[in-house]
């Protein structure tokens, strides 16, 4: 659908991932490792997961498609249940390293917290998703044609980009709130980030119905937004602080 | 599919829409090897198209041309010549496609869309119903390249005293700078009407909603000006496999001489007298791979094979005082490629034969579209000036029209002054004055309303079946075209045994056999993939694979430097192979080697493996070795050979070369949206960045209220 349509929907996709890294992440080469390394067990367990689903539709009648439809459905679940999997195991992993970091590195003490490293992980996870989900669809938005010859919305490519955003920025509060959980030993919030992602997933489903599935799923994030902001140590004393900070630098300066 | 009006933006959740969107996309997902869904969303891939390509010659370039990157314009089906003004000037969403059926396909329209190009993407045909007359050739076919020129006689080039194809309207030699398609009328036109109903149709009042289904054509051709300079870029390139730009138009001639001769002696062959009798094999069309020729070529030569069968037939024991040589001419569309090439070859002691061996010449030019009874005899008045032609021709004559004896029709000699119509005697007057004749159904002007046209095609013959017949049993019906071909070749194989100085007590046993004749007309026009010619075929090559189940094409081709010639050429000369030769006992290593035998010599004979029948009880065919006089000879246009490819003389025909040619549809989005789409994605980065800052440069006040040890800043 032509350049313009794909810089949109780039810009909108990976817009925030991509001002997140360049102002958080860039400077510090351990946030970049942790960063990649985060998006590779993304990666890996879409991997495992689609493979399930690959030998799940081969094995099966490629014919029937209801059948088809609700193994697809039941691939998802399986991946989203191993994509928490994975996240706890990458926890298990960076609290490990962190220990070796701390014992190697020149300050006393790790060189990063656990927050910081929730928030990274969290990142890493959304950016692998992101550009799973969104570059095959933009690679195609290049070309003269938009979706709608087979009764699609024309909308496809704007929605497609506005749920990938909505996605990264999802997985990356779920990496935060999910860290801190299992570090207070507060397993239920384990279990509510899987039941938000699952929910997420099935509203999903809703595509084309766009009004059911991308509203709601910007609800989950603002508050999903919330809950992060709130257990990495923010609270609403600190935004107050910020305003009058800001009030009175402005008084001091002018 | 549910619709959706002009005021929502979203449809219902249905999740049977869901569902319809999975099936059809992963309908056609499944039928593809790789499956990318979200191309297989937007675009639909046509695959039966044919190009109208672009063919250059000394001077000009004609066809058509799309960009590099293919052309796209919104679909819009032309209802009337007054409808164009809503692609040319009213329509709000240039460049448009315009879709045309075949009674729309005129020049006058054509022309005003080239005058208009800026808003014209390109055109797609859909040949329907053949309109009443159309002919997309010249009003005077090969003009500068017959022998009627200014020096000839000033009174009869460039068709001053008969214009031959008074319909012509040139169209084929038009250049166009926008893509022209054809496609056939089946599952794949009903998708894009199907798209265009649904999206483009103007409602009365209100304009066009978005998005608008649209067809992209890529046929983007990489030779321009003319062949010089195409021929020059060609050679530039000094690497070991230079890279062609264009290839010159050609193929092959096939020749069979009566009595044949030892073909590696070239030259004049003493108290040698031959009778040549021509037809031609190649047609065109204004889309060069729809050539069918019906009237224009497969008529003439379907009549000659069938003469020639006769002939053989009846001469086996009779010597003769003269030789036979019957000439299939390829490439004479294109200013005659084949006939100019022999006569050079001829002239330059490159053939078996020279130009003083050839005693006359009588060709069969378009013989099926009568308008009464008579055929008619054409002569050059020029040539007839010379008193010893003029004898050898009036002899001739009288040789024709005594062979018409107890057939139903009758030879007429047309006007004395009338010139000669396009035919490969001309170059061979072009060189010498040899007597000669050719055969035609019209006195004047052409009978063939479609000449070089798509619908030059079995319908045009009124080739009609019952319609209760099976392929085989179509066959094997004589049709009445065929049966008054059968006259024609009757009547030819006896004026070629008289001239040849046979015996006219035997003449009337020659009699060509309307089986045959109606078994070529219907493999050559309606359906080549048939037993009988099957049987007759080489096993070495599927030869009418490619073109199923539509009749092969008849256009020349360009002149591969492999020895592989055109389906039309091994079909033909399978069947003349067949039709005058012997069948052998060499086995099949023999046939390849047959010099190693005593009686078989390759000097005289060539030896064609033939697949031969399926007996009723096995399944195993019964292939046998034919030895026949019947030889391939090449016909490229001596402009290539000589390198003179700016030469009025001779050829210089070329076809351009291309990457690759597709075309598909898909529907489009409004530029409104787009431009929102590229607003919101511009706004989000630019405020994502913004916030990031802040919130980056504000973290310790923001995230401060449980402060871990050493804890270093956001």
């Amino acid at each position: 659908m032509t350049a313009a349509v794909f810089f949109g929907c780039a810009f909108i996709a990976f817009g925030p991932a991509f001002s997140l890294f360049i102002f958080t992440i860039a400077k510090d080469p351990l946030r970049v490792i942790i960063l990649i390394a985060g998006a590779f067990f993304w990666l890996v367990s879409l991997l495992l997961s689609s493979l399930v689903w690959f030998i799940a539709t081969k094995a099966t009648n490629a014919q029937d498609l209801t059948l088809q439809k609700n193994l697809l459905i039941f691939g998802s679940i399986f991946s989203v249940i191993l994509q928490e999997v994975f996240r706890f195991g990458y926890y298990r992993l960076l609290r490990k390293a962190n220990e070796g970091l701390a014992a190697i590195s020149e300050e006393d003490g790790p060189p990063l917290s656990v927050r910081e490293m929730a928030y990274v992980a969290g990142l890493g996870f959304g950016i692998m998703s992101g550009a799973f989900s969104m570059i095959n669809t933009l690679s195609d938005s290049l070309g003269p044609g938009t979706v709608g010859m087979f009764g699609d919305s024309q909308y496809y490519f704007i929605t497609s980009a506005l749920m990938t955003l909505a996605l990264t920025m999802l997985h990356t509060f779920w990496g935060v709130v999910f860290f801190e959980g299992c570090e207070r030993k507060r397993w239920w919030v384990i279990a509510v980030v899987l039941c938000v992602h699952l929910m997420v997933f099935s509203l999903s489903l809703l595509n084309p119905f766009y009004v059911g599935s991308i509203l709601p799923v910007y609800a989950i994030m603002l508050l999903m937004a919330v809950w992060a902001f709130f257990s990495s140590g923010g609270s609403l004393h600190n935004i107050t602080l910020l305003w009058t900070c800001r009030k009175s630098n402005a008084e001091t300066s002018s | 599919m549910t619709g959706r009006g002009p005021g929502t933006i979203i449809g219902f959740p249905h999740k049977r829409k869901l569902v319809t969107s999975i099936k059809l996309f992963l309908f056609f997902c499944l039928s593809d090897v790789s499956c990318n869904s979200v191309a297989q969303k937007i675009y639909v891939e046509l695959n039966n198209t044919v190009p109208c390509v672009r063919l250059l010659n000394a001077t000009h370039q004609i066809g058509c041309q799309s960009s590099i990157s293919g052309d796209t314009g919104v679909i819009h089906v032309l209802e009337s010549e007054a409808d164009l003004e809503w692609p040319l000037s009213k329509g709000p969403n240039p460049p448009y496609m315009v879709l045309l059926e075949s009674s729309l396909f005129t020049k006058s329209i054509m022309m005003k869309m080239k005058n208009a190009s800026s808003r014209v993407a390109g055109v797609v045909v859909v040949p329907k119903t053949s309109p009443p007359e159309f002919s997309p050739h010249t009003t005077c076919p090969n003009e500068n390249t017959g022998v009627y020129t200014e020096t000839y006689d000033h009174n009869l080039a460039h068709c001053n005293t008969t214009v031959w194809n008074p319909r012509g309207n040139g169209l084929s030699y038009e250049e166009f700078d926008f893509p022209v398609f054809s496609l056939k009328e089946d599952n794949e036109t009903e998708v894009i009407k199907q798209c265009y109903f649904d999206h483009n149709r103007v409602v009365n009042g209100s304009g066009l909603q978005y998005p608008l289904c649209a067809m992209q054509l890529f046929s983007h051709m990489h030779a321009v000006t003319d062949t010089a300079t195409c021929m020059r870029r060609s050679s530039m390139d000094f690497s070991t496999s230079p890279v062609m730009v264009c290839d010159p138009l050609g193929g092959y001639n096939v020749c069979a001489f009566i009595r044949p001769y030892n073909s590696t002696a070239f030259g004049h062959k003493e108290n040698e007298s031959v009778v040549i009798a021509a037809a031609r094999l190649d047609s065109k069309a204004f889309f060069l791979e729809d050539s069918t020729g019906a009237e224009g070529s497969v008529s003439g030569f379907v009549t000659l094979l069938a003469a020639a069968q006769a002939l053989c037939e009846a001469t086996q024991e009779a010597p003769r005082t003269r030789n036979i040589l019957f000439a299939f001419f390829h490439g004479e569309v294109f200013d005659y490629i084949g006939s100019s090439r022999m006569v050079y070859d001829m002239k330059n002691n490159m053939f078996v034969i020279d130009l003083d061996n050839v005693h006359s010449i009588l060709e069969i030019g378009q013989v099926a579209v009568r308008s009464g009874t008579n055929l008619f005899l054409h002569s050059d008045p020029v040539s007839r000036r010379n008193n010893t032609v003029h004898d050898e021709v009036t002899n001739l004559v009288k040789n024709l029209q005594s062979s018409t004896a107890g057939l139903n029709f009758s030879f007429v000699e047309t006007d004395f002054s009338q010139p000669l119509p396009p035919s490969s005697f001309q170059r061979f007057l072009r060189a010498r004055a040899i007597p000669g004749i050719v055969l035609a159904d019209h006195q004047t002007d052409f009978n063939n309303r479609y000449y070089e046209s798509f619908y030059d095609n079995a319908a045009h013959l009124n080739l009609t079946y019952p319609s209760n017949l099976s392929p085989e049993e179509q066959l094997e019906f004589v049709t009445d075209t065929a049966k008054s071909l059968t006259e024609v070749a009757t009547a030819v194989a006896r004026t070629l045994f008289k001239q040849a100085g046979g015996n006219n007590s035997q003449v009337n046993k020659i009699n060509a056999d309307p089986k045959t004749v109606t078994q070529m007309l219907y493999g050559f026009l309606v359906r080549s993939n048939n037993s009988w010619f099957q049987v007759l075929g080489s096993s070495l090559r599927c030869v009418f694979c490619l073109s199923e189940p539509n009749p092969p094409q008849y256009y020349v081709g360009v002149a591969k430097s492999s020895h592989q010639a055109n389906a039309l050429t091994y079909l033909v000369q399978y069947l003349l192979a067949n039709l005058t030769g012997t069948a052998t006992n060499l086995t099949q290593s023999q046939c390849k080697k047959p010099d190693e035998l005593p009686n078989e010599s390759t000097y005289l004979y060539s030896y064609l493996w033939v697949q031969g029948m399926v007996p009723p009880n096995s399944t195993q065919r019964e292939s046998f070795c034919v030895r026949t006089a019947v030889r391939l000879v090449k016909a490229v246009s001596p402009a290539f050979d000589l390198g003179d490819y700016v030469s009025k003389e001779y050829s210089t025909w070329t076809k351009s070369q291309w990457k690759f040619i597709k075309a598909r549809i898909f529907l489009v989005a409004s530029r409104d949206l787009e431009m929102l789409t590229l607003g919101v994605g511009v706004a989000v980065l630019f405020t994502s960045l913004l916030v990031t800052y802040f919130v980056s440069t504000k973290a310790d006040v923001l995230f401060s209220s449980v402060r871990e040890p050493n804890n270093a800043a956001y």
